[in-house]
């Protein structure tokens, strides 16, 4: 909404304040002031001039050598190439001298010869939007109609020293939609008195009954429907002062009649449409339901087809109006329309909403019908035009309104105790303080000891139960004066829940470790929702996703983190280490099932110290070795195993699949050197686990473990096995064999090459054996070793390496 | 004889002067005082001298030998030293040299501006619920008082997966799914931070995922000059002791009286400057009383327990807080900017 301060002064005692206070005033009082706008723009020097000469420029067809008066002695000629320019006219002429927007500067200048001492300016060249410019002054300059005289500030007459408010209005505050609103809402905010237009109708001896009857078929669809009648007008352009508030409200100056009813609307918020009389097609209005597939071409021209769900004016027999919404071709004001047939209604704001919706119209008149109007209004606003049409195009205003509905609806009443005020905000605000803000907001009450009982005006919609009043009361006092306390009420411990102390637990190992965290988009292409083909086929999908890109949830972290790789890698960033944690999202019943997992993508150096040469390569062990570290904080290391896995977009050679217990619970590996090429990465590895699992594994508490009271006995042995064989079965095969006094079991060294058979590979193992009751004996060490012994050359056929 | 000596502790004090190696001077030990050595020689051919001057001769031999192994003594701890010092000279290296970088990541800065935000209300008493990115309608819309045709709501913002379910707009459907839980019962104190997302087409200040934390307290006798307080040492917290905070009335549909809360700027300290558009406020966030019917919809009296809630976006506090120009950059991840997230 575009507040003109020049107008609301109109209504409300400005004086004393500027467009700035004033706009920090309303915007404390809770509506924000998002712009004040200066309308002139910095223009200075241009005054109204009067043609007095006005010949074609003898060596230039498009020129014109003009003699005008701008208030000094001696007339200045000016050169002015508008195609529209004419002697006799009244003009604004920008001086030598003159600045205009843009910082533009007007010197004495030639043209083909000519001397030109200033320019006739058009509206856009002094700042006007073009879409705010009328048809006739479109394309030349703008011609004054009226009486005025030479070297006057012709931006007085244009309202260019006005300044404008622009509003940001949250959906409750329908109500300051119009003026009048915020001449209401302004006298409360600066406790001002406000005084409202009051129309004086004279109206015709003739009664509107010969001309035209209402029938509004549904009146829950349409509460109030107006028509009045206004003969003998004449279509023209409205005065300068009509003009100027429209432009200064951002509304684009017609004729007249279509001016009078934007203007009410401004003015009063009531949406008017004025139709041709003689054009309506019957002597009867009938609000009704369109017919399913019905259809009518609007003002713009173009056919519209409607529905049942849509209410419609018609002429009895054909559609001329979707309510609210935008009038038909057919029935609209032109040049030669003499009578005005003119509706002010009430109509249901869903309906509103919902053709211009449908219909992708939206225009003045349907927002402020779907935030809802006051109802108490509409006929004041028809009087109001009735009036402006009589005094502007001239005619007569027949009697009576043809109407259906009630014209009025009552106040409605709302309580509030001062108590329950200061309980809510906790203030301390009095009685009389209370009452005072109701009167500046010009609500009646009653008062009894503390409790008011408040008439909500129909202007009001927003307010209907006690804490809209105590908003209202708040924001009057001032949150400024509400003071900052801690709450009172039984104190409760803030923690963390288990899950979320391990998952802060998850991030700073993640880190401690070397890997950055990610934070990439839920949404994805159908083509990156899954990488494993455990994934889930089915996909959570959007109704409307705005691209193919951002179509669907995704089951799987990986894609976008090797989209994160690939940026990265794109700006020679080429040691990658990230991670993510963050929801999947599978199918489900009502919702679908989220999933929090860990992923993470690692590429390039893993480790570098330039000048001591050292460089560590990022591989399948640097992966495993992050993942076995999380399993010793959550106390899973014996449980979380590995075992080979094929994926058709990991490496077949180096995948593993993730095990808890016998769940699977991800995967780990290299990504297929062809998805590699595919995206341009190098050696990459990757990694997925749902972190639910991990995190939610019931495990014991942390206990104490006695320290060692006896020496323990460390044997080496080097065992030849094929090279096939995997080290984690030889392993767990010695433990089994070891049996309890086998504690710990290390491989330090796998060999191949010299000295050994081909396709042979020596496993070298420390495995350390210890009592916890007593010294351990020779013997006993020997038994357990030679068990050990046993047991792989039995299963392996496994030869001690010499 | 006694010259003989004489010459002999010369020779060997002048050979031990020369020594520059311990081997040289072990070398001089075993010629001079070794067992075939010249003075044990003399010793052994003691037998032959006087009774009178045996132990003269005695006596003299053994101050010779003294001198000549104190001499030898002395030498060899000098070496000893020099030998420390020519070693650790050896062993200097250039300080100036970088040290071996510690491999470390760092969290994501929304996660920074999260966890900050989190324990400061941890502090406060107030825990932390979080819930399913995927809500029903019911929850992220109606339960909130935002009926199916309320005109605050329009499902151009939304993305929805099936009439009754989308993605949810806000954190805020928490609030009613902590209350139901509660059967009425209070206090209700929680933050809900959390991943929302609307139909924005992403461009430097729009994102169609981002973050929200929301804040929920319901009890008796929770006012609106406990919200203020709350949200004022929050804003100390994260933007400095100096701020100070002010609250707008607003809008929102399911709190009533609903505000927004702006804090003088920290980059003018409330002056005017670019940060703050020239009015020395900051927008942060909005906020105000629980309404009545969401109370009453999660099953607690409005008669008996009042509440405030807020929501705030990590992302804009980060850009704030650090200056950061462009909301796309969190969700590119380059590591460059990651990275400078790496202290405190
Ligand atoms: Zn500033």
């Amino acid at each position: 909404m575009l507040v003109s301060m020049n107008w609301l002064q109109q209504y409300v005692d400005l004086d004393s304040y500027s467009a700035d206070e004033l706009a920090d005033l309303i915007t404390k009082g809770g509506i924000e002031v998002e712009t004040v706008e200066q309308l002139n723009k910095g223009i200075s020097g241009v005054v109204i001039g009067h043609v007095l000469e006005c010949q074609q420029h003898p060596d230039a067809d498009k020129l014109n050598i003009c003699k005008v008066e701008i208030g000094e002695e001696e007339p200045v000629q000016i050169i002015c190439g508008a195609p529209n320019i004419a002697q006799g006219q009244y003009v604004a002429v920008a001086k030598v001298g003159a600045v205009l927007p843009g910082n533009f500067k007007i010197k004495k200048a030639k043209l083909r010869g000519e001397a030109s001492h200033g320019m006739i300016c058009s509206l856009q060249e002094l700042g006007i939007e073009s879409k705010l410019v009328s048809k006739e002054y479109a394309d030349g300059i703008f011609v004054f109609s009226e009486d005025v005289t030479p070297g006057e500030d012709a931006l007085e007459y244009l309202n260019l020293h006005d300044e404008v408010l622009e509003l940001g209005l949250t959906p409750n505050r329908a109500d300051a939609m119009n003026m009048i609103g915020v001449a209401y809402e302004v006298g409360a905010v600066l406790n001002r008195s406000i005084e409202l237009p009051s129309p004086e109708l004279v109206r015709s001896d003739e009664g509107v009954e010969g001309y035209v009857s209402v029938r509004v078929e549904n009146e829950e669809d349409n509460p109030y429907y107006g028509a009045t009648v206004i003969k003998d007008v004449t279509i023209k352009p409205s005065p300068q002062w009509l003009v100027n508030r429209l432009v200064s409200a951002g509304i684009r100056p017609i004729n007249n009649v279509v001016d009078i009813t934007n203007y009410v609307l401004l003015e009063y918020g009531q949406p008017l449409h004025a139709f041709d009389y003689d054009r309506f097609g019957s002597k009867e209005v009938v609000i009704r339901r369109a017919i399913e597939g019905e259809k009518m071409v609007t003002l713009d021209d173009v056919e519209r087809t409607l529905s049942s769900e849509h209410l419609v004016i018609t002429n009895g027999s054909k559609p001329v109006a979707v309510a609210g919404v935008m009038g038909g071709a057919d029935s609209e004001v032109q040049e030669d329309t003499t009578t005005i047939l003119l509706e002010a209604a009430y109509f249901n704001s869903k309906l509103v909403r919902k053709a211009s919706k449908d219909l992708g119209l939206r225009s003045d008149s349907s927002a402020r019908f779907e935030k809802g109007i006051d109802r108490n209004r509409v006929v004041g606003a028809s009087e109001r035009a009735a009036q402006l049409i009589q005094e502007i195009a001239g005619g007569t205003v027949l009697k009576g309104i043809a109407e259906q509905g009630d014209r009025t609806i009552e106040a409605l009443d709302v309580s509030i105790e001062v108590n329950r005020i200061n309980q809510v905000l906790g203030t301390e605000i009095t009685e009389t303080e209370v009452a005072a803000i109701f009167e500046r907001l010009q609500f009646s009450y009653q008062n009894f000891g503390g409790t008011f009982t408040v008439q909500v005006p129909p202007r009001r919609p927003d307010i209907t139960i006690s804490e809209d009043l105590i908003e209202e009361v708040g924001r009057l006092y001032g949150y400024d004066n509400v003071p900052a306390t801690l709450p009172v009420t039984e104190s409760t411990p803030g923690q963390l829940s288990e899950y979320q102390v391990k998952r802060r637990h998850v991030r700073r190992t993640l880190e401690g470790a070397g890997l950055y965290q990610t934070v990439t988009y839920s949404l994805t292409s159908p083509s990156k929702r899954h990488f494993f083909s455990s994934d889930s086929v089915e996909s959570v999908r959007l109704a409307m996703p705005m691209s193919e890109e951002r179509s669907e949830l995704r089951t799987s972290l990986i894609p976008h983190l090797l989209e994160v790789a690939q940026y990265n890698r794109n700006r020679q960033l080429e040691n990658i280490a990230f991670y993510e944690t963050a929801s999947v999202f599978l199918p489900g019943d009502e919702l679908p099932v989220e999933q929090e997992h860990l992923a993470g993508v690692v590429s390039g150096l893993w480790q570098e110290h330039l000048w001591q040469k050292e460089k560590k390569a990022a591989d399948f062990f640097v992966v495993k070795g992050i993942l076995e570290e999380l399993a010793v904080e959550f106390g899973v290391e014996e449980r979380l195993t590995f075992a080979r896995a094929e994926e058709p977009k990991l490496h077949p050679g180096r995948t593993a699949a993730v095990y808890l217990d016998d769940e699977l619970i991800g995967y780990i590996g290299q990504l297929h050197p062809e998805v590699e090429k595919e995206l341009d990465l190098s050696e990459t590895y990757v990694f997925e686990i749902n972190l639910e699992k991990l995190l939610q594994a019931d495990v014991a508490h942390l206990k104490y473990k006695k320290l060692p009271r006896f020496p323990s006995v460390t044997r080496d042995v080097a065992l030849v096995v094929s090279e096939s064989l995997e080290a984690g079965e030889v392993k767990r095969v010695i433990k089994e064999a070891g049996g309890s006094k086998l504690v710990e079991i290390q491989l330090f060294d796998v060999y191949q090459g010299e000295h050994l058979e081909e396709g042979q590979k020596s496993l070298a193992f420390s495995l350390r054996y210890y009592n916890p009751e007593q010294t351990l004996t020779e013997e006993e060490v020997k038994k357990a070793h030679d068990r050990v012994l046993k047991a792989v050359e039995e299963q392996f056929g496994a030869a001690l390496r010499q | 004889m006694q010259e003989r000596l004489q010459a002999l502790k010369e020779e060997a004090l002048s050979e031990i002067q020369q020594a520059s190696s311990m081997k040289e001077v072990q070398d001089i030990k075993v010629k001079f005082l070794g067992k075939k050595g010249p003075i044990t020689e003399i010793s052994k051919g003691m037998g032959k001298l006087s009774k009178e001057e045996r132990p003269k001769m005695g006596q003299l031999v053994n101050e010779i030998r003294t001198a000549i192994s104190d001499q030898l003594e002395e030498k060899i701890a000098r070496l000893e030293k020099a030998a420390v010092e020519e070693r650790l000279k050896e062993e200097t290296i250039d300080v100036s040299l970088p040290g071996r970088p510690v491999k470390r990541g760092n969290h994501h800065p929304l996660t920074r501006v999260i966890e900050e935000i989190e324990d400061l209300f941890l502090g406060m008493g107030f825990s932390i619920a979080e819930g399913p990115e995927v809500e029903t309608d019911y929850y992220n819309f109606e339960a909130l008082n935002l009926p199916k045709d309320h005109p605050a709501r329009d499902m151009q913002d939304s993305f929805y997966i099936t009439e009754e379910t989308l993605l949810r707009t806000h954190t805020s459907p928490m609030q009613a799914r902590t209350m139901e839980k509660l059967n009425g019962e209070g206090p209700v104190k929680i933050i809900v931070p959390g991943k929302v997302y609307r139909r924005d087409t992403d461009d430097a200040t729009h994102s169609h995922q981002f973050m929200q934390i929301e804040g929920l307290m319901v009890g008796e006798n929770v006012r609106m000059s406990d919200l203020k307080g709350v949200l004022q040492s929050f804003a100390k917290k994260m933007f400095g002791e100096e701020r100070e905070i002010r609250l707008r009335p607003s809008f929102f549909p399911f709190t009533e009286p609903s505000v927004e809360m702006d804090i003088s700027c920290f980059n003018c300290g409330g002056n005017g400057c670019s940060v703050c558009k020239g009015t020395g406020w900051i927008e942060i966030l909005g906020g105000g009383m629980v309404h009545p019917n969401v109370l009453r919809m999660s099953g607690f009296d409005p008669e008996k327990v009042t509440g405030f809630a807020f929501g705030m976006g990590p992302e804009r506090i980060a850009m704030l807080k650090y200056g950061i120009d462009d909301i796309r950059h969190f969700y590119t991840n380059d590591s460059r900017f990651i990275k400078q997230f790496n202290s405190l």
